[in-house]
C-alpha cells in the first residue's frame, strides 16, 4: 500500500513540476506566434532601431530595452546598499524589541500595490524631484548625467521609485540569509578576537551567495515593474544617459498601447516587445545564477557545499 | 452592491425559467471615452426594459474593433472610425454616432490669469517642437495684452493609445500639412516633443503640476480638474471656447455633408459658434447579425439612446447629437435586420 502512496505522491508532485515547464514553454510559444508579423518584417532590426511610430508602422525596441535596463540598474545601485544595511541592522545589531516592528514594516512595504506607489510617485515624488532638478547648479547641468529641463517626470523619479519598491524584497531575503548563518561562525570569530564589524563581515562573506541572490531578486522585479514606472518615467522612447530625461520601458509601452492597438503590425510589435522582455529576463536570471555559482566555487572546498545553500545549515 | 448583483442574477435566473424567450443578454466592448454614458444608458434602459441586459467592457477602441470583427461580441464601440482595410474584415458593419466629445488645450502658465487663445497652426507647431517658448511671436500675436513669460513650453500628451489622441491629431493634421506629414493621425503616435502620461487624469496632473506645461484632455476632465483651457480659432476665424453647445454645433455644421456610412471627421468645421476640436464616438453594429432577438433588442435600445437617452449626455460632459444626425440614424437603424 505504502509503495503505491509513494508512487502516487511522486507522480502527482512530478506533474506539478512538469506544469511549470509547460507554462514557461507555452508563454514563450504564444509570444512568438503572436508576433510573427513583426518578426518577419523587422528581423534583428527590431533590436537595433530607435523608431517607434505606430502610425507609419515602423517599430524598433532599442529605446525600451535601454529604458528598462537603465532604470533597473539605477534602482539596484540605490536599493542594494540600503537593503543590505537594513538586513544587517535587523539581523545583527538591532535591539530585540525593535526587531519585530522593523521586520513587519519592511514586509508591509512589499505588500503595497504598485499603482499606489505610482500615485505617491506622481503627486509627491515627481514634484520633489522637479524642485531638486530645478535647483541643479550650472556646472552639474553641463554633465550628460544631469542635462535637460527640470520636468520631474523621467529616469530619476522612476529609478528612485523602483528602488523604494525593491528594497523590502531584497532586504527580507538578505535578512533571512544572514539569520541562517550558524551562530558558531560568529562565536568562532569573537573567540579569535574579532571586533563586531569583523564578525559581521565574516557572516556577510559566509552568506554572500544568498545576498547576491536577494539583490538579483530585486533586479528581476525592477525589470518587470509596470504601473508605477509608467506613471513617473515620462513615457518617451529615447536613449539618453541623462537622469532628467523622460524615457520609456518595455513593460510600460505594452501596458500603454495594447488596448488601442487595432493594427496587426502594431499589435505584433507590442507582443514582440514582450518576447524581448522575456528573453532579457531569462538572460539576467541565467547570468545571476552563473555568478552565484561562481561565487560558491571560490570558497574553500570544505565549506563549498554549505556556502551554496546556507539555509540548510542547522542554526 | 454585491447583494444587488446577486439579487439581479437570481431574478434573471428565475425570470429565465418562466420567460426564457423574452430575456436578452447582449455583450459589447470598445472605447473607454464614452464608457461612462454607455454604462448609464444600459442601466437606465434595463430599468425600463428589465428583460434586456447589455454588458459593456471598456477595453479601448482597438480592442472593440478587433472583437466585433471576430464576432466575439455583439457590438463594438470606437472613437475613431474603422479604416477601409478594417472594414474588409467585417463586412456589413455599421457606424452609428452616439454622442460627441470635445478635446481642449489645457495649460499652466504662472502669472497669466487671462484666458489664452490658440490657433490650429500654432498648436501644431507647439506639438511639433517648432514653437518652444511661451512668448513666441506667434503666441503673443494671438494674445495681445497678455504678458506671456519667456519660459519653455512643456508639451504633455497621452502615453496610452486613446480616442482623445485620435481627435487631437486629426485636428492638428487638418490644419498643418507639416504635422500631417511628420506625425499623422492615429490613437498613439511618434511625438516629436514632450512627456507623456496615461489617461486624461494623468495628462491633467502633469499640466497642473508643471509650470509652463501645455497638454490636451477631454473637455469634461478640464472642467472636473479645474485646469485652465484656452479657446481655439475655428475655420471661420472665430475664437471659440469648448462647451457642450459649441461641440454639438460642430456636428450640426458637419451633418450637412454627412456620408451614408457616418465615417466622418468633424474637426476644423466652419461656423461662428463651432468648436473645432470635436468628434463623434460610434457604436459598431452588424446590419445582418445572426441572432435576431439580440438585434431587435439592440435596435430598440439604440432608438431610445438617440432620443430619450441623449438628455443624460450634457450632465456627464458629453455633447448630445444634433437633430439632423439623429433623423439620419433612425433611417439607418430601420435597415438593420431584426427578424
Amino acid at each position: 500500500m505504502s509503495r503505491f502512496d509513494d508512487l502516487g505522491f511522486r507522480a502527482g508532485t512530478g506533474l506539478f513540476g512538469v506544469l511549470i515547464i509547460a507554462v514557461v514553454i507555452g508563454i514563450a510559444g504564444v509570444l512568438y506566434t503572436d508576433s510573427t508579423a513583426a518578426i518577419s518584417k523587422f528581423g534583428w532590426q527590431f533590436w537595433q532601431t530607435d523608431t517607434w511610430d505606430p502610425i507609419a508602422g515602423d517599430f524598433g525596441a532599442r529605446p525600451f530595452i535601454w529604458g528598462t535596463l537603465y532604470s533597473s540598474v539605477l534602482a539596484l545601485i540605490i536599493a542594494g546598499p540600503i537593503a543590505l544595511g537594513i538586513a544587517i541592522y535587523i539581523s545583527e545589531l538591532c535591539p530585540a524589541w525593535l526587531q519585530r516592528p522593523l521586520v513587519f514594516l519592511t514586509e508591509l512595504l512589499a505588500a503595497i500595490p504598485s499603482i499606489v506607489y505610482g500615485l505617491w510617485g506622481i503627486f509627491v515624488l515627481v514634484p520633489f524631484v522637479r524642485q531638486l532638478e530645478a535647483g541643479t547648479p550650472e556646472w552639474m547641468k553641463a554633465l550628460p548625467l544631469f542635462s535637460g529641463p527640470p520636468l520631474g517626470l523621467g529616469m530619476l523619479s522612476a529609478a528612485v521609485l523602483l528602488a523604494i519598491m525593491i528594497v523590502p524584497f531584497s532586504s527580507s531575503v538578505a535578512r533571512e540569509v544572514l539569520r541562517a548563518v550558524p551562530q558558531a561562525q560568529r562565536e568562532g570569530a569573537y573567540a579569535l578576537g574579532a571586533t563586531r564589524w569583523e564578525a559581521i563581515r565574516m557572516a556577510l562573506f559566509y552568506a554572500r551567495t544568498g545576498i547576491v541572490g536577494s539583490i538579483m531578486l530585486g533586479f528581476g522585479r525592477a525589470l518587470g515593474e509596470t504601473m508605477a514606472v509608467t506613471m513617473v518615467i515620462g513615457n518617451t522612447p529615447q536613449i539618453s544617459t541623462s537622469l532628467y530625461a523622460p524615457q520609456y520601458t518595455m513593460a510600460a509601452v505594452i501596458a500603454n498601447e495594447f488596448a488601442e492597438a487595432a493594427d496587426e503590425l502594431h499589435l505584433h510589435a507590442l507582443v514582440e516587445i514582450g518576447l524581448v522582455l522575456f528573453v532579457i529576463t531569462l538572460v539576467v536570471n541565467v547570468a545571476s545564477r552563473a555568478f552565484i555559482w561562481s561565487l560558491g566555487r571560490q570558497a574553500r572546498p570544505r565549506r563549498a557545499r554549505h556556502a551554496t545553500a546556507p539555509a540548510a545549515e542547522p542554526a | 452592491m454585491k447583494k444587488i448583483a446577486l439579487a439581479a442574477a437570481l431574478a434573471t435566473t428565475l425570470a429565465g425559467a418562466t420567460f426564457a424567450a423574452q430575456n436578452v443578454a447582449i455583450n459589447g466592448a470598445g472605447a473607454t471615452f464614452p464608457a461612462p454614458i454607455y454604462q448609464k444608458w444600459f442601466a437606465e434602459y434595463n430599468k425600463l426594459h428589465p428583460t434586456v441586459r447589455i454588458n459593456y467592457q471598456p477595453l479601448g477602441s482597438g480592442a472593440g474593433i478587433r472583437q466585433v470583427t471576430e464576432r466575439t461580441v455583439f457590438f463594438g464601440a470606437t472613437d475613431g472610425p474603422m479604416t477601409d482595410e478594417q472594414l474588409k474584415g467585417a463586412p456589413g458593419i455599421l457606424h452609428l454616432p452616439t454622442v460627441l466629445g470635445g478635446v481642449v488645450p489645457i495649460y499652466n502658465v504662472p502669472g497669466v490669469t487671462q484666458e489664452l487663445k490658440f490657433s490650429g497652426p500654432v498648436l501644431a507647431n507647439i506639438f511639433l517642437g517648432k514653437i518652444k517658448k511661451w512668448n513666441d511671436p506667434a503666441l503673443t500675436a494671438l494674445n495681445p495684452g497678455v504678458n506671456l513669460p519667456g519660459s519653455d513650453i512643456v508639451v504633455a500628451h497621452r502615453s496610452d493609445g486613446s480616442g482623445t489622441t485620435y481627435i487631437w491629431l486629426d485636428y492638428l493634421a487638418k490644419v498643418s500639412p507639416e504635422f500631417k506629414k511628420t506625425v499623422g493621425v492615429g490613437t498613439s503616435a511618434k511625438w516629436p516633443v514632450g512627456v507623456a502620461a496615461a489617461k486624461n487624469d494623468g495628462v491633467a496632473a502633469i499640466v497642473k503640476q508643471t509650470p509652463g506645461a501645455l497638454g490636451y484632455v477631454e473637455l469634461i476632465f478640464a472642467i472636473q480638474t479645474k485646469t485652465a483651457y484656452g479657446s481655439v480659432q475655428n475655420a471661420s476665424g472665430k475664437f471659440v471656447k469648448a462647451s457642450i453647445e459649441s461641440v454639438t454645433a460642430a456636428a450640426a455644421a458637419a451633418a450637412k455633408a454627412m456620408p451614408a456610412d457616418y465615417r466622418v471627421s468633424i474637426t476644423n468645421a466652419a461656423g461662428d459658434t463651432v468648436y473645432p476640436v470635436a468628434s463623434f464616438t460610434w457604436m459598431l453594429l452588424y446590419q445582418d447579425p445572426k441572432d435576431k432577438a439580440q438585434s431587435k433588442a439592440m435596435v430598440d435600445f439604440m432608438k431610445w439612446a438617440l432620443t430619450d437617452g441623449q438628455k443624460f449626455a450634457a450632465a456627464m460632459g458629453y455633447s448630445p447629437l444634433p437633430k439632423n444626425v439623429v433623423d439620419m440614424e433612425m433611417k439607418t437603424l430601420a435597415t438593420v435586420k431584426v427578424q
